[in-house]
């Protein structure tokens, strides 16, 4: 049995983290980040069924590699199991998850609740989106709400968090702790406004910023230089988003289909001279890794492997992010264990008693 | 997790699964088939200057005009404000109607007519081009709010952070309401012992 680990609750996994001076939450990637040390986070992609395994399936192989996991709320307008519902399974086990709310398909009413419903389970950290238009997904006759946005919605959890109020005024009797993110995409037009529009995010309550697929690393770059000049990276924690390439067509179809992400034709041009394009497509990812940790006020990653998610452990292991740090990793209890040895054999025997059996067995 | 990659999307099935027809109305968005070109909203970003001190200009005017709206009465002379309102700003800015003009903080673009309705700044889907994600044949309404916003004197107002759309003013006219909260602070800076 290994020592308790660094930020656990010792009452209990599931347990928020006892609150520290200057944090907002009593979450672990607050901490991780404010401790200075490299975060890396990744998104779960979430189950289309009803199903707890399904999400305790795939956060598992995220074990030990990663400080917090993105639950996506229905990302590209696709239905899927909801950000809310994975978080309630995820904190249930002890995991960091960070809600993603995007304002497609809530009103304000129906944000605040699920922002007070989700710290109530332990939610330490939200990322306010905008989401992606209902036309890209599943169901594009749905209703787009776009009720807030991302930085009224930023500045709503803002208010009540630090006010402890509703955006209606009346009053929160016990006000939500989270960490604030927020997207940036610094790879689409208008350029020069990206860095300033950033600056509008911190305004409005952001303490962490995950950006969009980074292919071009001049160009995040420059953006990064923009954002120091502005005084950025001091208020916020920025984790450079990436990912591998599964093939040189499917970084072709995202480039065409996909709006946002910005795809140099230098590294189709890799893939494509590859021998084996899936693991160039590792490789790449590895060596933007190894860019970008390097850019001052990248305070880490965000490793978006969307079916490709056994890659994240091997991606986060051969860039040395981690710097031979272990993120928070779910162990089994040594009460569990002890349980699990003595009684395991029920779940094996096969006995089948009926209940006359158990009559004579009685006397 | 180690499903194969499909090699069509949801979304291309959906499209396909849809009966087939020559009329095809859904190719666009419900907020873009209301109107059919941009040329005069662009004419305003790129004039963005000469409008922001025409529209400073006219709230003097509309505040000076404050007694008079206030003898008729503000509810009975909305109605016909609004139907000069409507129809100017929906000639020249593609106006909504949504009641809280933040058109000088928006380089004289509307960000009503942006099919998320961003109030802050562009989404990350801005395409290469500087167009929508939404619909690909309209430039990003924020783009070019920028970029009227970088001729503007004011221009800097963009940076402020918009407070979410209050529904309930849809349909009402912003002019009126702008000049009696004008006057109801010009008010309150003569006497201020008056409002306490």
């Amino acid at each position: 049995m290994n020592a308790r680990q660094r930020d656990e609750n010792p009452a209990g996994i599931h347990l928020p983290l006892d609150p520290l001076p200057g944090h907002t939450s009593r979450g672990r990637l607050e901490r991780v980040l404010r401790r200075g040390e490299f975060a890396v986070t990744t998104e779960l992609n979430p189950p289309d069924s009803a199903d707890p395994e399904d999400v305790y399936n795939r956060a598992k192989i995220f074990d030990g590699w990663v400080d917090a996991i993105n639950a996506v709320d229905a990302s590209g307008a696709n239905c899927h199991m909801s950000s809310v519902g994975i978080c309630a399974l995820l904190t249930r086990m002890g995991y960091a998850p960070i809600m993603q709310i995007a304002c497609r398909d809530k009103n304000r009413i129906a944000i605040q609740g699920d922002v007070l419903g989700g710290a109530a389970m332990g939610v330490a950290n939200m990322l306010c989106l905008t989401g992606d238009g209902v036309q890209a997904g599943d169901q594009p006759g749905a209703k787009p709400v776009f009720d807030l946005d991302s930085m009224s919605l930023l500045e709503t959890i803002r208010i009540m968090r630090d006010n402890g109020k509703f955006l209606s005024g009346r009053k929160l009797t016990t006000p939500p702790q989270v960490f604030l993110g927020c997207a940036v995409n610094p790879f689409a037009p208008p350029y020069d406004f990206r860095p300033i529009h950033l600056g509008k995010k911190i305004a409005a309550g952001a303490q962490f910023a995950q950006t969009q697929y980074c292919f071009d690393v001049p160009m995040f770059k420059t953006f990064m230089q923009k954002a120091r000049d502005l005084g950025h990276t001091e208020k916020l924690f920025l984790l450079c988003g990436v990912g591998p390439l599964a093939s040189a067509k499917t970084a072709k179809w995202i480039r065409s289909n996909v709006p946002g992400i910005h795809i140099p034709d230098a590294v189709i041009k890799r893939l494509e001279g590859a021998q084996d394009q899936k693991k160039e497509g590792k490789q790449l990812c590895i060596d933007i890794i190894n860019e970008v940790k390097e850019i001052p006020g990248v305070a880490g990653i965000h490793v978006m492997a969307y079916r490709q998610e056994e890659y994240v452990a091997e991606i986060v292991d051969e860039s040395g992010v981690l710097k031979g740090r272990q993120p928070w990793k779910r162990e089994i209890r040594r009460d569990d264990q002890l349980v699990a040895e003595r009684l395991d054999h029920i779940l094996h025997d096969e006995i089948t008693e009926t209940q006359v059996d158990m009559v004579k067995t009685a006397h | 997790m180690s499903e194969k990659q499909p090699a069509v999307t949801q979304a291309t099935l959906v499209k396909k699964a849809a009966p087939k027809s020559d009329y095809k109305p859904a190719d666009v968005s419900p907020q873009r088939r209301v109107q059919r070109t941009f040329a005069v909203r662009l004419w305003s970003i790129r004039h963005s200057r000469l409008l922001e001190w025409f529209y400073s200009r006219f709230a003097d005017v509309f505040l000076l005009l404050h007694p008079l709206w206030k003898g008729i009465g503000y509810s009975r002379v909305e109605a016909p404000v609004k139907f000069v309102e409507k129809r100017v700003k929906g000639f020249m800015f593609d106006c909504r109607m949504c009641g809280q003009c933040v058109l000088s903080s928006t380089g004289m673009s509307c960000p009503m007519n942006c099919p998320k309705q961003l109030r802050n700044g562009p989404c990350g889907g801005v395409r290469a081009n500087g167009n929508c994600e939404v619909e690909p044949d309209m430039p990003c309404v924020w783009v070019k709010a920028w970029e009227g916003s970088r001729n503007m004197v004011h221009g800097d107002k963009i940076l402020t952070v918009q407070k979410p759309v209050d529904q309930s003013l849809r349909e009402t006219s912003a002019w009126l309401r702008v000049t009696a909260q004008a006057a109801a602070a010009r008010e309150t800076n003569q006497n201020p012992g008056a409002s306490a």
